[in-house]
């Protein structure tokens, strides 16, 4: 049993749902008890759908347990199949209808349907949102295309030579309460097509079954998020030999490699190599002399396994930022998100509960945050900017604007969302000029409306906090005028390496000049 | 009672579970813990419907249930009673936590009222546990209130002192003003239930006159009665005419002359009449069709047709209580058509054929529908939002009476949805 407060990650149906409610011409019947219907107003409120995802809930109730909850179940697909005609039915159920066992999958294959009906199991109990999503999405393309398998040759990525057309590929991944998806389709089906490559299907946003049977007309699969599409992909490869992209196009230098890498893939020359480092605006922006500020930003990431790792390696490499911390709450994507954050000199974090990660936030004490709407709260009440960057979404997530992660346009979306929070360059400059005098707020931000963290509050609360490991050790009057001019994003990070300092040495008085000592010693 | 159609409909529902209202009962009383056992569902919904990440830290949780809690009962309470001692540890400042069971907790028959009985004796005088169920399979939204009311009965103390009750979670403005009216009207002795702190929990018996301000609590209805106490029969205090018949019946339960009552409210009502007229004219001969949800809707109709004059196609209600209620339906205009339970798909048919004006539904059903050109208005925000009583009349209309002045500003009919 496990406390939660809040999940990042909803429940596997929910998963499903996000597969069904992509697709066209797809319903589900999901065996679940009235309440589970919850997770329409996902799709209707969040992303402002105008239609109502195309699900069923049994609605069994408690006088339903004594009888025939496997009779309820049929009549619900009947009805379901005759009003909504559905091309393939997915059926499944949630948490409680998996505890009483109906097998309502089995169910409906013995009810003398033609359309090809996908079996759900996911279970409720061990897994949650993401995979749920990726097991619908690869169960759906598994029964769609198993036929095909035995008759089918190995897909060779070259065969786009010998039909004498251009080459073909697969979008897979993007889905409904994705981050951005809607928009990195469109970005990234605009690269491929510069480059000569058309795109076959995307899926599952806004695929039929039909275009599922079509998925082996293309030569490979861009896996776009691995979260959802990599079981496909991997299946896909099996059984047809079809090749499939690893690198995810956020950032200029990963999309420079994920063009690099469909190029060798498909043996399609690349021969506007050096056009493509000017096709966005980051690089120049981020060396324009405004940005000699964002050097060494300490700043502190948590998202999906796909956007966290993407923003560590822009954060660091394109933006010059110092990564001070690393996590995720998606445990598929545990061992990557760990390499990525070893190469970092950092530990990566690895969990689903968001007061783990709002504490190792204020540990890292960071100038920058990166996460999901939770960590744009807690960064909020630490006083800390912060950028969203991955799922679960918000109202917010789903902007009216084009606005994709992906590709040259993403680069620009993630250079403005990240670096507006901060303090611009010659901003930063005169406030750090002027902050002794006396119209200075300590923790004023221009145009931003953080909270203000005020000195004495800010010592006094950290002196609460720590007082276990600190006990003993007394700032003098110089000390503490000296650490309330340190500006006060990284106030917290000096104060904690001072009185380590302190400890290490036996000093059991701080003043002025053991923060000097302290600061030559960690630098 | 008026000659109002009764039908019955069973089917796919798209309502929300009891779990629900602890979004609105762990702001009532701020010394309360919410602990749902239950799923990743339950804890999603809760999440979904309550806007979790405003809160530092929330006053409700789950204990999810795991693979390994399914295996064996005696460990899945073994379990819980770690959650909950962290839970006492993290939190010492909760005075009463209430174990919510879900779905799943009941299916397994997860025993809920023996984990708190053993916990209570654990935190005696420390922390008071209890029990109730918020499961979908057993309630509907706003009965998750209904199941923690009765559940807090047993620890009421009995004391034969007058007094009124006022049973049901009120917004606190609203009772405040309640209370200032009762007074008025010589009645000086007045609680409520729940009450603002979970450990002052009013003593009843004999006798105890209830009033209730909540059409949906039938258990706590009958668990009152059980210990004595007087219900009073009456419409419940929404709009100008439902909440003068509430304050009229109160007053003849204290044998408080008719006249003072109304020397008390018609100026109440004069200033709530004016305040009404600019929404009224905006609502005045449009049609409404209420799908069933917040268990207010009968209430809903009542006020709109007599004080608003809307027309009334279909009046949904996820269930029907008609002892409860009697005295609404009394007031409904005759040929009033009452649907109790739901089967979504035909009900929506129904919508559709009959092109009403506006439509009060979920917010899973909400943007579908006005995609389609049909106003809506959400019913969680009656429960979320100050509408009862004389003086909220006015903005009660004005919940329905905004989606359709935003139409009239906004003139595009059908929008393409992306």
């Amino acid at each position: 049993m496990e406390l939660t407060l809040w999940t990042y990650e909803g429940p596997p149906h929910v998963g499903a749902m996000r597969i069904a409610s992509s697709m066209e011409d797809i319903h589900y019947v999901l065996h679940a008890p009235q309440g589970d219907t919850y997770a329409d107003l996902l799709f209707t409120m969040i992303e402002r759908r105008g239609q109502r995802p195309p699900v069923t809930y049994t609605t069994f109730q408690a006088r339903d347990l004594g009888g025939d909850t496997a009779e309820l179940v049929k009549k619900n697909i009947k009805e379901a199949v005759e009003r909504f005609k559905p091309k393939t039915l997915l059926v499944g159920e949630s948490c409680t209808a998996e505890l009483i066992q109906d097998q309502p999958g089995a169910l409906a294959k013995g009810m003398g349907f033609d359309m090809p009906i996908v079996n759900l199991e996911l279970p409720a109990y061990s897994k949650k949102e993401n995979w749920g999503a990726s097991e619908t999405f690869y169960q759906l393309t598994r029964t769609l295309l198993k036929e095909k398998v035995s008759s089918s040759d190995k897909i060779s990525p070259l065969r786009w030579k010998e039909l004498g057309r251009r080459p073909k590929v697969n979008i897979l991944g993007p889905s409904l309460l994705g981050f951005r998806c809607r928009d990195d389709v469109i970005e990234i089906q605009r690269i491929l097509s510069e480059q000569g490559i058309d795109t076959n299907v995307v899926a599952p946003l806004g695929a039929s079954p039909d275009d599922i049977e079509r998925l082996i007309d293309a030569e490979i699969n861009i896996c776009l998020y691995q979260e959802i599409a990599e079981a496909s992909c991997e299946w896909l490869k099996r059984n047809f030999g079809m090749e499939y992209t690893n690198t995810i196009p956020i950032g200029i230098k990963n999309t420079i490699e994920f063009i690099n890498e469909v190029h060798e893939k498909l043996d399609l020359p690349l021969t506007n190599k050096e056009e493509l480092e000017n096709k966005s605006k980051l690089p120049w922006y981020s060396k324009s002399v405004d940005s000699n500020y964002l050097t060494g930003k300490r700043v502190f990431i948590f998202g999906d396994g796909t956007h966290a790792i993407a923003a560590a390696k822009i954060a660091k490499e394109e933006l010059g930022f110092e990564v001070v911390g690393l996590g995720t709450y998606s445990r598929e994507m545990a061992r990557q998100v760990r390499a990525t954050a070893k190469d970092l000199n950092v530990e990566a974090l690895i969990t689903n509960n968001y007061l783990e990660v709002e504490d190792a936030m204020k540990k890292a004490a960071p100038e920058l945050v990166l996460g999901t709407q939770m960590e744009r709260h807690s960064a909020k009440r630490l006083g800390i900017p912060c950028s969203v960057i991955s799922t679960p979404m918000h109202v917010q997530d789903v902007p009216a604007r084009y606005s994709p992660q992906m590709g040259w346009e993403g680069a620009n979306v993630i250079f403005d969302d990240w670096v507006h929070p901060l303090m611009m360059g010659l901003e930063e400059h005169l406030i750090d000029m002027f902050k002794h005098d006396f119209e200075f707020v300590d923790g004023h931000q221009s145009h931003l409306g953080h909270t203000a963290t005020k000195t004495e509050d800010f010592v006094n609360s950290e002196n609460k906090e720590n007082k276990n490991i600190k006990e003993g050790i007394i700032w003098t009057e110089s000390g503490r005028s000296e650490l309330t001019k340190v500006p006060f994003f990284v106030r917290g990070k000096v104060k904690t390496n001072t009185e380590k300092y302190a400890i290490l040495r036996g000093i059991s008085e701080i003043s002025d000049e053991t923060l000097y000592d302290a600061k030559a010693y960690f630098s | 009672m008026s000659k109002v159609e009764f039908n019955k409909e069973t089917g796919p529902r798209e309502v929300f579970c009891g779990l629900t209202s602890i979004v609105w009962l762990h702001r009532r009383m701020p010394d309360a813990f919410f602990l749902v056992v239950g799923s990743r569902t339950c804890a999603h919904l809760i999440q979904s419907a309550a806007g979790v990440m405003i809160f530092a830290e929330p006053r409700f949780g789950t204990a999810i249930l795991e693979e390994k809690d399914l295996a064996g009962l005696a460990d899945a309470h073994e379990e819980l009673d770690r959650v909950v001692n962290d839970l006492i540890a993290r939190r010492p400042e909760i005075k009463t936590l209430f174990l919510v069971g879900s779905c799943p907790s009941e299916v397994i028959k997860l025993d809920l009222a023996t984990v708190a009985e053993k916990l209570n004796k654990r935190f005696l005088g420390q922390v008071r546990f209890v029990n109730y169920s918020g499961s979908g399979i057993e309630t509907t939204f706003t009965q998750g209130e209904d199941g923690a009311l009765k559940a807090l009965i047993p620890l009421m103390e009995s004391s034969n002192e007058e007094k009124l009750l006022l049973v049901g979670t009120l917004a606190n403005n609203v009772e405040d003003r309640f209370k200032k009216i009762f007074k008025n009207l010589g009645i000086s002795n007045i609680e409520s239930f729940p009450p603002r702190q979970s450990t002052e929990l009013p003593k009843i018996g004999k006798n105890t006159k209830v009033l209730l301000t909540q059409p949906y609590l039938s258990d706590t209805v009958r668990d009152l009665k059980h210990r004595g106490c007087e219900i009073i029969s009456a419409p419940f205090p929404i709009g100008i005419e439902g909440s003068t018949e509430w304050f009229l019946a109160a007053a003849k339960a204290f044998k408080i002359n008719e006249l003072k009552v109304h020397e008390i409210t018609s100026p109440l009502i004069k200033r709530a009449k004016l305040a009404l007229e600019s929404h009224k004219e905006i609502l005045k001969g449009k049609r409404l069709f209420l799908l069933p949800e917040s268990q207010l809707e009968i209430s809903l109709a009542r006020f709109l047709h007599n004080e608003c004059e809307m027309d009334l196609i279909e009046v949904g209600t996820p269930y029907l209580n008609k002892d409860l209620m009697k005295e609404e339906i009394n007031l409904l205009p005759d040929n009033t058509k009452i649907v109790e339970g739901q089967h979504v798909e035909k009900q929506l048919d129904r919508v559709r054929e009959s092109n009403p004006d506006l439509v009060v539904c979920g917010m899973g059903l909400a943007n579908p529908l006005e995609a389609e050109g049909i106003s809506t208005k959400w019913s969680i925000e009656m429960v979320f939002s100050p509408i009862h009583g004389i003086d909220q009349a006015a903005d009660l209309a004005g919940l329905f009476s905004k989606p359709l002045r935003r139409n009239q500003i906004l003139t595009t009919k059908t929008l393409v949805t992306h």
